[in-house]
């Protein structure tokens, strides 16, 4: 911690300190009494009790954000034909009638190139959850006018998209249940960050 | 506004001159030479006229969406006016009353908050100087030589102090619940970038944000509220923040999945890669610039590292066979633009020039190539490599 001045950090680093040089079991024992006690106290009194609970109509008007398994999806419904509709007339000007990009990136498209020396990173190709688009498509799309589909309009977007992928059917129905569901073909093509994976001594 | 009256005036009312009416040939002279007055006083400042330093920005389709480039290669010092602070974008800067703002703290919480500005500000702020930086920052250096300057291949680097709330001091406010690892951080711009912040962090040194350089921050720069993490890529400095969502796991946004991962050769991508490593650039001589001559000059350039202080900055100018110690500008801040300096006498032969930076955690910047080796050509961001610029023997300087 180099400037961690929190009032968490205040309350829990003299504990931490003094349990360090502790010996009896008694003393220990007494700390972990100490420690349970003031986190306790800290969460059930706001330090400063600044702020209050946010209204309903905030929290609506906050919109919604979508976590891989389905938290954050709402109602409603979307078929592949509809969004197939909905991209025509609000997509397609940006990403191409098919999803083969435009001024929009490309949509379709890429899978097995991720290892060439041209990989091509699309939603079928590269995205790792499907409720990472719905997520986007709600909370960036369109471009120019972000905000405006409804959760139907977005839930049948994500379908004819992820249908012109070849990831669900085209009788494919994507609601909050089916959507956190479906298997990314990428899925799996993920891994933690390494780093320093190089930055060796220099020679002196 | 009223101005003073000049001499021509005083001299014309005769009440100069030791006081006769009519005003001396000798007097007239001397007001001939006079020097003018300035300008006024004024509400707020302007640079001179005479310096010309802009961001840089691509033509675009749609200019909401892209980034502006700091321009190194004319800074000096360390810290980046606000004015210059490099910009990247989603969907345009939003215009924000700072008077209606609120920030929502919700999710894994014991108390859901709602804080003005004014709530926030009652809180205990800390500022500190801080680098920083895209991390798609130098990304055409991967399929070298990259861009021909230091703004455009190297500009996405700023240095500001920043003043605001420590995230942990909110995050005790509420109440975090166990169980709760992430932060999920919203911005209020149109698009509202959205990127998962691990709860680590939030407690170490993350701050929100107000001030900037001595004022509130900027618009560009998330007017009223920013997330800032000291040493992260500048996407998970969440502008204009509106809300932060405690929960037991990241969101997986866009822009940390198909967007900020880094892809091997392998195929697999690095995921929530989130430091930003040593690095360092000369920014003079540099692409773009001429040397008018031969003789001594100041080489200088910018280092710094998401994991710390700058403890070192090695400079060559023989294409990489020697490396000498350049002077480091004091005070060095850890995770802050450092400046080095060192003198250098170009004798008009060619000379291939570069830096290399080493932090306090011992990492040294790495060349290029062994970059390369490691994660291929197709990562796109934290490229970090040592970069070269070659000075040619008529003086001009152009990517090596």
């Amino acid at each position: 911690m180099r400037e961690g001045l929190s009032a968490v950090g205040k309350v829990a680093r003299p504990f931490q300190g003094r349990g360090r040089g502790a010996k009896s079991p008694a003393l220990l024992i007494g700390i972990s009494a100490t420690l349970f006690v003031t986190v306790t106290a800290v969460a059930q009194s706001p330090p400063f009790g600044v702020g209050r609970p946010p209204t309903p109509e905030e929290i609506r008007e906050l919109g919604s954000a979508i976590a891989p398994d389905g938290t954050g999806l709402p109602q409603g419904s979307g078929t592949v034909a509809a969004g197939r509709e909905l991209f025509a007339a609000q997509c397609a000007r940006c990403h191409g009638p098919g999803g083969e990009g435009d001024v929009g990136p490309r949509l379709v498209g890429g899978r097995g190139t991720l290892r060439t020396p041209r990989p091509l990173k699309t939603v079928g190709s590269f995205w790792p959850y499907a409720t990472t688009l719905w997520d986007y498509v709600n909370r960036a799309m369109p471009f120019d006018q972000p905000g405006r589909l409804t959760p139907p309009e977005v839930y049948a977007a994500v379908a004819y998209v992820l249908n012109l992928n070849g990831i669900v059917a085209a009788d494919a129905v994507m609601d909050a249940t089916s959507l956190p569901k479906i298997r990314m073909p990428n899925r799996d093509g993920f891994v933690a960050d390494p780093r320093p994976d190089l930055g060796s001594s220099p020679r002196k | 506004m009223r101005q003073r009256p000049s001499r021509r005036d005083l001299l014309r009312l005769g009440i100069v001159a030791g006081g006769g009416v009519l005003a001396s040939r000798e007097a007239l002279a001397a007001e001939a030479d006079a020097r003018k007055l300035g300008i006024p006083l004024g509400p707020y400042g302007e640079r001179s006229p005479f310096e010309k330093a802009t961001r840089w920005t691509r033509e675009s389709k749609t200019p909401e969406t892209g980034s502006s480039f700091s321009p190194l290669h004319t800074s000096v010092g360390t810290l980046t006016p606000s004015s210059l602070h490099y910009e990247r974008h989603h969907s345009g800067i939003p215009t924000i009353d700072p008077a209606k703002h609120r920030l929502m703290i919700l999710g894994m919480v014991s108390r859901p908050l709602s804080l003005s500005m004014d709530d926030i500000r009652r809180l205990p702020s800390v500022t500190r100087t801080l680098v920083l930086e895209c991390g798609g920052n130098s990304g055409g250096e991967w399929t070298a030589p990259g861009a021909a300057d230091a703004q455009r291949s190297y500009g996405l680097v700023s240095c500001s102090e920043w003043t605001g709330v420590p995230l942990a001091t909110l995050l005790a406010e509420a109440g975090v619940r166990p169980g709760a690892t992430w932060v999920i951080a919203e911005g209020a711009d149109a698009c509202r970038m959205m990127r998962s912040i691990p709860i680590a962090k939030a407690m170490e040194n993350s701050l929100l944000a107000y001030g900037q350089n001595g004022e509130a921050i900027r618009p560009s720069q998330g007017y009223p509220l920013r997330l800032v993490n000291p040493g992260w890529e500048g996407n998970t400095n969440v502008k204009w923040l509106h809300s932060l969502r405690v929960a037991d796991q990241p969101y997986m946004a866009r822009d940390e999945t198909s967007k900020y991962s880094d892809l091997m050769p392998d195929g697999k991508a690095r995921i929530f890669t989130y430091a930003m490593e040593a690095k360092s650039v000369i920014t003079f001589p540099s692409g773009g610039q001429t040397l008018p001559g031969r003789g001594p000059y100041e080489l200088t350039g910018l280092a710094w590292s998401g994991r710390g202080r700058i403890d070192r900055v090695e400079v060559t100018t023989d294409g990489g066979t020697s490396w000498i110690a350049a002077k480091l500008q004091e005070p060095r801040l850890p995770i802050a633009l450092t400046r080095f300096r060192m003198s250098w006498r170009f004798e008009g032969r060619d000379a291939l020039i570069a830096s290399r930076a080493i932090d306090e955690t011992g990492y040294v910047q790495p060349t290029r190539e062994a970059l390369v080796a490691v994660r291929g050509m197709n990562s796109v961001y934290h490229y970090n490599g040592i970069k070269f610029w070659r000075v040619r023997a008529d003086g001009t300087v152009t990517n090596a």
